[in-house]
C-alpha cells in the first residue's frame, strides 16, 4: 500500500470530518482515523451512502454517538440543494428569497405541490417526493440568504404553509381506500403506515432546508449550530422525548461498565494488613522460612443507602433517573431503601422488589405512595420531619443518605436542624442538586442551609454527573474528610 | 461444492452472493462486510437480540464456502477454553513411559504440538484454510477477559510460553457480536470496524420472511410485518425479533390462515411475545379501538 500523503484531498476530508466529529463530543482515536483514511481508499467514494457506512464503522465505536455521527456526516458530506426549475408552460416558480407571505403563489399551485407530494407518498417514490420537497421548500420556506435564523424556523414556515394535516389526512382516506380495510387491526396498521410516511416526508423537507443553510452559511457554521449533546451529556431538566428514550436505553449498559471498574479497584484496595498467624502457617511448606508472606483482606465496603427524592413535578424527570440509576447500581449496596417525597414522606422501596417492571414500579410510586398531605407544593423541612419520626431510628453509622432535589422549598421553614440531627446518625448526608450552582440560594431555594450537613452537594444534571457520583459514593476513601461548614 | 468463489468486487456484489445463500444484506452490512474483507479487520456487530448478527457470520462462511469456527462466550470463559490448554493427562502417562529420559529431553518432548489441545481462537489461527471466526455474544465474559482477545484481533496470532508465537497462516474473517449489556472495552472497540444492526423496516422484513418461508403469501408477509412494527412500537420488556417474525410466519402459514384479524393475532401471539405480561399488553393494545 501507497502511504496516504499528508495533503492528498481525501485525507484532508477525513481529518476534517474527525475534527467536526471530535467537536460534537464523539471521541475518535487516531487509529480510527488511520483506519478511516485506509478504508476510503478501497471503496468507491462517489457511493455517498458507501461512503457514510464506511465512515461510521470506522469512526463511530458506539450506538449512542450514531446521532451525532448522522448530523456531522449530513452537514459536512451536504449534496447540492434540489431546486425546481421554471416550468415549461411559463407559469412562474417563485424565486428564492422572496419571502412575502404567498409570494405570488396561487392556491392553485399550491394544490399542485399538494397534490405530487402526495402522490409519491403514495408511491413511496424517494425521488419525485426530493424533487417536491425541494419546489415546496423554494416556494414555502422564504429562505433568506445570510439571514441568522435556525433551520427549525424555515421547517415550522415551510410545514403550516403547506398544510401538513391536510396532506396527512389525504394520505390516511387514499391508503384506507387502497389497503381496503375491514376491522380494527387493519386501521391501526393504515394509521402507522400514514405516521411512518408523513415523518419522511417532515425528515425530507428538514434535510432540504439544511442543504440549504449549509450552501449559505457553510459547514463549519451549520454543524456548529447543529452540536447536540450526546446521550450522557443530555440535561435531564431539558431532555426531549426522544432523548429520555435513549437515555434509558443507556442507563444499564452504563452501570454495568461502572459496577465492574468498581468491582477492579476495590480487588486492588482489598489488601490490608499483614496477617502474622496465617503467613507463620504457610510457612510450614518452606521448612519455617517465611517466604509467601500472607495478608488480611479488608471487608469490602458496601454503603447501605436510604434515597430521598423530591418527585414532585418539576423534578419529577429526575428523580426517575436517580432511582433507575441507583437501583441498577444496587448490587453495589449493601442495602437499598428508597422514599418519595413532596410535602411528606413516603417509603417505597417494596415497589421496586426483585422482579419488578422499572415503568410499573414508578406508576406505582406516582399513584400509592402517599406524598402529599397538603397542597402538592415541596415542603422540605416537613419531610425531614416526617422522615426522622418515622424512619429516623432505622438511619445507623452506616447509612449513606442520599437526597435528590432542587431544595426549593416554596419560602416555607427549612428546618434545616432536622438535617443536621439526620447527618449526626448517618455515615454521611449527600445532596444531588440537577439546578447549576449559579442557581442554588436564588429565589425560595434554601440550597446552602441544608448544605451545611451534607458530606458533599453535588450538581447531577446529565447520566455522565450521576455516574461519577455513585463511582465516588461506592468506592471507600482511605481517610474520612471533614464535614463542610 | 469444488466452483471457486467469485472474487467479489463490490458491496452490491457482495450483497448478491449473500443472497444467494439466503441472507438478505441492506447497504450498510453489505458495505461494512466488504470493508472487513479488505482491510483484514474483524466486525462487531451490536443491536438487540434475533437480528440476524450470528446469522451473518454463518451466511458469509456459507458464502465463501469456509469452515466456521464459533467460539460462545459465557461468564467464567477463561484462556484454557478460549485460546489452548496442555493436556496434562497425556502429558503424564509420557512421563511415566520415559521414566529412564533425562529432564531436558523430557521437556522438550511433552511440550510440543502433540499435547496441545487447540480451542476456537487457536484453532481459527492454525486453520490451513482461511476459516470465519464467530466470537458470540461477547459482552457476557468480563471486561478482563477480553484482553485475551486482543492479540488475536490486531495481530492475529497467538503466544505460547513454552512453545513461542503462532502466527496465522491464513487470515481468518473474523465477526464479534454484542448485545449490548454492557459497554465494551476501547481497546477492543478501536481494533473493529463497527456495524450497528436494528429491527429492518416493514420492507425489509417483508422481503425477509419471502426468503425463508418461500410459501408464504406476500399479502400475508406484509401484514405481519407491519404487525410486527407496530409491536415493536410498544414499551414491551422483550420486542419480538426477525427470527420470531418468521416463527410467526410459519406457524400462521401451517394454520392457513390467508388473512389476519384481531383474533387470529391475539391466538397467536405467544410465538411473538415471550412474556405474558406482552403478550397481555399487546393484545389490549391491537385490539383497542
Amino acid at each position: 500500500m501507497t502511504a496516504p500523503g499528508a495533503s492528498s484531498p481525501v485525507t484532508s476530508l477525513v481529518t476534517g470530518f474527525v475534527g467536526e466529529l471530535r467537536a460534537a463530543g464523539v471521541p475518535v482515536s487516531m487509529v480510527e482515523t488511520i483506519d478511516a483514511m485506509r478504508a476510503v481508499e478501497v471503496i468507491d467514494i462517489g457511493d455517498r451512502a458507501g461512503l457514510k457506512a464506511t465512515l461510521a464503522a470506522t469512526l463511530v465505536k458506539s450506538e449512542r454517538h450514531l446521532a451525532a455521527f448522522d448530523t456531522a456526516f449530513e452537514v459536512f458530506f451536504a449534496t447540492a440543494p434540489r431546486r425546481t426549475q421554471d416550468k415549461p408552460d411559463g407559469s412562474p416558480a417563485s424565486s428564492p428569497g422572496e419571502g412575502g407571505a404567498s409570494g405570488g403563489l396561487g392556491e392553485e399551485d399550491l394544490d399542485d405541490l399538494r397534490r405530487s407530494l402526495l402522490q409519491s407518498l403514495l408511491e413511496s417514490d424517494m425521488e419525485s417526493l426530493l424533487d417536491a420537497v425541494g419546489g415546496a421548500v423554494d416556494r414555502l420556506s422564504g429562505f433568506e440568504r445570510g439571514r441568522p435564523v435556525g433551520g427549525t424556523y424555515y421547517l415550522y414556515r415551510t410545514l403550516r404553509r403547506l398544510d401538513i394535516d391536510e396532506i396527512e389526512s389525504l394520505l390516511r382516506e387514499a391508503l384506507r381506500g387502497r389497503e381496503g380495510e375491514v376491522s380494527e387491526l387493519d386501521r391501526r396498521l393504515v394509521d402507522e403506515e400514514v405516521a411512518a410516511r408523513i415523518e419522511q416526508l417532515r425528515q425530507a423537507i428538514q434535510d432540504e432546508i439544511r442543504r440549504r443553510l449549509v450552501e449559505d452559511r457553510g459547514r463549519e457554521a451549520v454543524a456548529r449550530t447543529l452540536r447536540r449533546p450526546l446521550t450522557e451529556d443530555v440535561d435531564l431538566m431539558h431532555a426531549t422525548r426522544a432523548d429520555l428514550e435513549a437515555l434509558e436505553d443507556a442507563i444499564v449498559p452504563l452501570t454495568r461498565k461502572l459496577a465492574a471498574r468498581l468491582a477492579r479497584r476495590r480487588r486492588l484496595l482489598r489488601r490490608g494488613r499483614l496477617d502474622f498467624r496465617k503467613t507463620m502457617r504457610h510457612s510450614l511448606a518452606t521448612g519455617g522460612v517465611p517466604i509467601d508472606p500472607q495478608f488480611r483482606l479488608n471487608r469490602p465496603h458496601r454503603p447501605e443507602v436510604f434515597l430521598l427524592c423530591d418527585i414532585s413535578g418539576s423534578m419529577a424527570t429526575f428523580a426517575r433517573f436517580t432511582l433507575q440509576f441507583t437501583y441498577a447500581m444496587s448490587t453495589q449496596f449493601s442495602k437499598l431503601r428508597s422514599f418519595a417525597f413532596i410535602d411528606t414522606v413516603d417509603e417505597v422501596t417494596e415497589f421496586f422488589g426483585p422482579g419488578t417492571d422499572f415503568s410499573d414500579a414508578l406508576a406505582r410510586v406516582a399513584s400509592e405512595a402517599e406524598v402529599v398531605r397538603q397542597d402538592g407544593h415541596s415542603d422540605y423541612g416537613t419531610s425531614l420531619a416526617t422522615f426522622l419520626e418515622r424512619y429516623g431510628r432505622d438511619v445507623t453509622p452506616r447509612s449513606t443518605v442520599i437526597i435528590t432535589g432542587d431544595a426549593r422549598n416554596n419560602y416555607r421553614p427549612p428546618q434545616d436542624e432536622l438535617l443536621g440531627e439526620i447527618a449526626a446518625k448517618a455515615r454521611a448526608v449527600y445532596w444531588l442538586n440537577p439546578e447549576p450552582p449559579s442557581y442554588w440560594d436564588t429565589g425560595d431555594s434554601v440550597m446552602s442551609r441544608y448544605a451545611r450537613w451534607c458530606e458533599g452537594v453535588h450538581e447531577v444534571r446529565t447520566l455522565r454527573q450521576l455516574e461519577a457520583f455513585v463511582e465516588e459514593l461506592s468506592l471507600p476513601r482511605s481517610r474520612p474528610r471533614g464535614r463542610l461548614h | 461444492m469444488t466452483t471457486t468463489v467469485p472474487s467479489i468486487d463490490s458491496p452490491a456484489a457482495l450483497a448478491e452472493s449473500l443472497r444467494t445463500v439466503d441472507y438478505l444484506a441492506d447497504d450498510r452490512i453489505a458495505q461494512v462486510a466488504f470493508l472487513a474483507e479488505r482491510l483484514g479487520k474483524p466486525i462487531l456487530v451490536e443491536g438487540p437480540a434475533g437480528v440476524g448478527k450470528t446469522e451473518l457470520a454463518k451466511s458469509l462462511a456459507r458464502m465463501w464456502d469456509r469452515r466456521l469456527i464459533r467460539l460462545q462466550c459465557y461468564e467464567g470463559l477463561d484462556e484454557s477454553k478460549a485460546l489452548y490448554e496442555w493436556n496434562y493427562k497425556k502429558q503424564l502417562l509420557r512421563i511415566q513411559a520415559d521414566q529412564d529420559k533425562h529432564w531436558d529431553e523430557l521437556e522438550d518432548d511433552i511440550f510440543s504440538d502433540e499435547f496441545l489441545l487447540a480451542r476456537p481462537l487457536l484453532e481459527a489461527i492454525r486453520s490451513e484454510t482461511p476459516v470465519v471466526l464467530l466470537i458470540d455474544e461477547i459482552d457476557r465474559v468480563e471486561i478482563e477477559t477480553e484482553a485475551l482477545l486482543l492479540e488475536v484481533l490486531s495481530d492475529f496470532q497467538v503466544s505460547i510460553p513454552e512453545l513461542g508465537t503462532i502466527t496465522a497462516a491464513t487470515r481468518p474473517f473474523v465477526v464479534l457480536t454484542s448485545n449490548n449489556t454492557r459497554e465494551l472495552s476501547e481497546a477492543l472497540k478501536r481494533r473493529c470496524l463497527f456495524l450497528h444492526i436494528s429491527y429492518p423496516d416493514p420492507e425489509r422484513e417483508q422481503e425477509i420472511l419471502l426468503t425463508r418461508v418461500p410459501e408464504l403469501p406476500e399479502n400475508l408477509a406484509r401484514q405481519i410485518a407491519r404487525i410486527v412494527r407496530s409491536i415493536r412500537q410498544m414499551d414491551l420488556k422483550k420486542s419480538p425479533s426477525v427470527s420470531e417474525s418468521i416463527d410467526w410466519a410459519r406457524t400462521l402459514l401451517a394454520l392457513a390462515v390467508e388473512h389476519l384479524d384481531t383474533e387470529v393475532v391475539a391466538d397467536t401471539l405467544h410465538v411473538l411475545l415471550k412474556y405474558q405480561s406482552d403478550i397481555e399488553k399487546a393484545t389490549a393494545e391491537l385490539t383497542r379501538r
